[in-house]
């Protein structure tokens, strides 16, 4: 039976992964400022923290098992929302067990660093579910606002000072365009509702309404922020930089993949009436970011910059799939950003295992020659890269992530050929990052002075060990997961491609 | 009801906010325009409201409250940066880079 989410009741049972998690933050949040600052407590806390994610990922998939419904209300129950929550909090699971180890080890003693991690997860999953501007709006402040004081959680650090000021200023920068997009979108519609809007905008032909295509124009502006999408991208390198190492990974995985979730929902279920004008737009910020996010990367010498900066390629990469704007798209999408949420954090903590030794372990030299002192975080970074250059077999699921994308830009009822030769060009370029790092760790010599570095703490290389096993596992064989990600979008986005505005307007191209 | 009126002051209001954003290299004052680039739109929506109803009106409260938690964490960071550095001007704030 759908849930009827007029009825308090009911809206509160439709919300309850999210309203647990919240929840149960509070609580830790108290345990954490019941004492003073210590490592025991920060590690109480972090495993509170990780319990507590667990369970809600068990509830969300035992909730979208069920497979509930609700009608049109301010909240989506669908299994899109399911498959993203999921999504945010497997990012959330690695960069908590990541940071247990990781904090105390930069002095970084505060629990509350655990459960800032924790609301951002939750306004994560609140956009992922958001069906009307003002849910989604709380959500996205909600994420921000958390990560914001994440970035900067190291107060000893005047590089995570400072990436926190930038990422700050220009968060509030452009959540004001995406405040104005939204008002603009609400002038023009007279509502705050997806659905609504849709039909609205179908129904009193609003498609060359001015005030509406500038609302999009800033709503699309303040998202691009979001996604680090060129040329909106300038503050990801250095907020990736300088913010803890687990955070960056939770920021390019999760962070971007709630961007994505929301602005996915927002365009096909609001906007598939203006599709023809809003194409154009996206069309240009996903070539312009493919282009500049993966030639920028190949002159970089930090890996944490050269990973926020192959983020930014690997934006330009989803926005295609975005840009073709089907369900097979949205399945595909999916898909992608599992993989890549994987590869991204894994890599990660390969660069978090490396920093052991003392340095930062994010300079290429601290890789030189890492396959001669240690086999299996080489090779788990190798695999990682691969991954993310999308190479077949060794790159596992890689490799199927841009593949399905390539297929759904060419198989959409406006083929984005154009856009898929950009794709596999720039895919070309990127390898000349990626396998450097890979024949920097094989071919070149151990730095005679290099630090040792200790073998990694149990969570760190359970986290490295699982992302690796995972990516070639869906490598070989991808068919469960490509199954899960197809049902999923079938019960979510199915409304957007049965709409009379949206295929009208796909076969008027 | 005086609406196109609200609406016209409100994006002039917007657009001196994002001037002095892009202009300013103090960390204050690109803060404080921020914020006057969210209370512009907060004009908007209560311009709006007298069109569609309650709806913007409830959103301009839910603005504020967002906006009223973004300067606490956002005062935080400036704070943290002055105890690095003795100074919130952007213009010697320049460790990243590349």
């Amino acid at each position: 039976m759908p849930y009827d989410l007029g009825i308090p009741g009911q809206l509160t049972l439709a919300l309850a992964p999210d309203l647990v998690l919240l929840g149960g933050a509070m609580a830790l949040m108290l345990v954490a400022a019941w004492g003073p600052e210590s490592a025991a407590r920060q590690r109480t806390v972090g495993i509170g923290a990780l319990v507590l994610c667990v369970a809600v990922l068990a509830m969300v998939i035992a909730v979208a098992i069920r497979q509930p419904s609700a009608a049109n209300g301010v909240i989506a129950v669908d299994g899109f929302r399911w498959a993203a929550d999921a999504l945010f909090l497997l990012a959330a699971i690695i960069a908590i067990a990541l940071s247990i180890d990781y904090n105390p080890r930069e002095g970084i003693l505060a629990g509350e660093a655990h459960v800032l991690t924790l609301f951002a997860t939750g306004g994560m999953m609140l956009m992922a579910a958001a069906r009307d501007l003002m849910v989604l709006f709380l959500g996205i402040e909600l994420m921000s606002i958390a990560v914001y004081a994440m970035v900067g959680l190291n107060r000893r650090s005047p590089r995570a000072a400072e990436g926190s000021l930038k990422y700050f200023l220009l968060g509030a920068f452009a959540t004001a365009f995406l405040l104005y997009g939204i008002a603009l979108v609400y002038g023009a519609t007279g509502s705050t509702n997806l659905a609504e809007i849709g039909e609205r905008i179908a129904a009193l032909g609003l498609s060359r309404s001015p005030m509406l295509l500038v609302g999009i124009a800033l709503l699309l502006v303040g998202f691009g922020f979001k996604l680090a999408a060129a040329p909106f991208h300038m503050w990801a390198p250095d907020v990736y930089e300088g913010a803890p190492t687990p955070i960056s990974g939770f920021m390019a995985a999760g962070v971007k993949a709630a961007a994505f979730a929301a602005f996915l929902r927002v365009w096909l279920e609001a906007f598939p009436g203006v599709y023809t004008e809003w194409h154009k737009a996206v069309w240009w910020l996903a070539a312009t970011t493919m282009v500049v996010g993966n030639i920028i990367a190949l002159q970089q010498k930090n890996l944490k910059r050269m990973l926020a900066y192959s983020s930014i390629g690997h934006t330009g990469f989803i926005l295609v799939a975005l840009a073709a704007g089907t369900p097979q798209a949205a399945t595909a999408f999916l898909f992608y950003l599992f993989a890549y949420t994987l590869a991204t954090m894994g890599a990660f903590a390969v660069i978090i295992a490396v920093g052991q030794s003392g340095g930062s372990g994010d300079r290429i030299e601290d890789f030189h020659g890492l396959w001669h002192s240690n086999p299996g975080l080489a090779v788990a970074m190798m695999v990682f890269m691969l991954a993310l250059l999308g190479f077949p077999v060794f790159g596992g699921m890689g490799f199927f992530a841009k593949w399905y994308v390539l297929q759904a830009a060419l198989q959409a009822p406006a083929p984005q050929t154009r856009l898929a030769i950009i794709l596999v060009i720039t895919s070309t370029i990127s390898a000349g990052y990626y396998v450097w790092v890979v024949m920097v760790m094989f071919m070149k010599q151990r730095a005679t002075d290099a630090l040792r570095i200790p073998p990694m703490p149990a969570m760190t290389r359970w986290v490295v060990t699982a992302s690796v096993a995972l990516i070639l596992f869906f490598g070989v064989y991808p068919e469960p997961l490509v199954r899960l990600a197809r049902a999923s979008t079938a019960v979510g986005i199915a409304p957007v491609d049965g709409g009379p505005a949206s295929t009208a307007a796909l076969q008027g191209q | 009801m005086m609406v196109p009126e609200a609406l016209a002051l409100s994006a002039v209001l917007f657009c001196i906010g994002v001037v002095g954003v892009l202009t300013r290299r103090n960390a204050i004052i690109i803060f404080m325009c921020v914020e006057l680039m969210l209370n512009a739109v907060n004009l908007s929506f209560v311009a709006f409201s007298r069109l569609y109803g309650m709806t913007g009106q409830v959103f301009v409260v839910f603005v504020m409250t967002v906006a009223a938690a973004e300067a606490a964490v956002g005062l935080a960071i400036i704070i943290s940066i002055f105890r690095h550095r003795q100074t919130v001007d952007l213009t010697n704030i320049n460790l990243l880079k590349g």
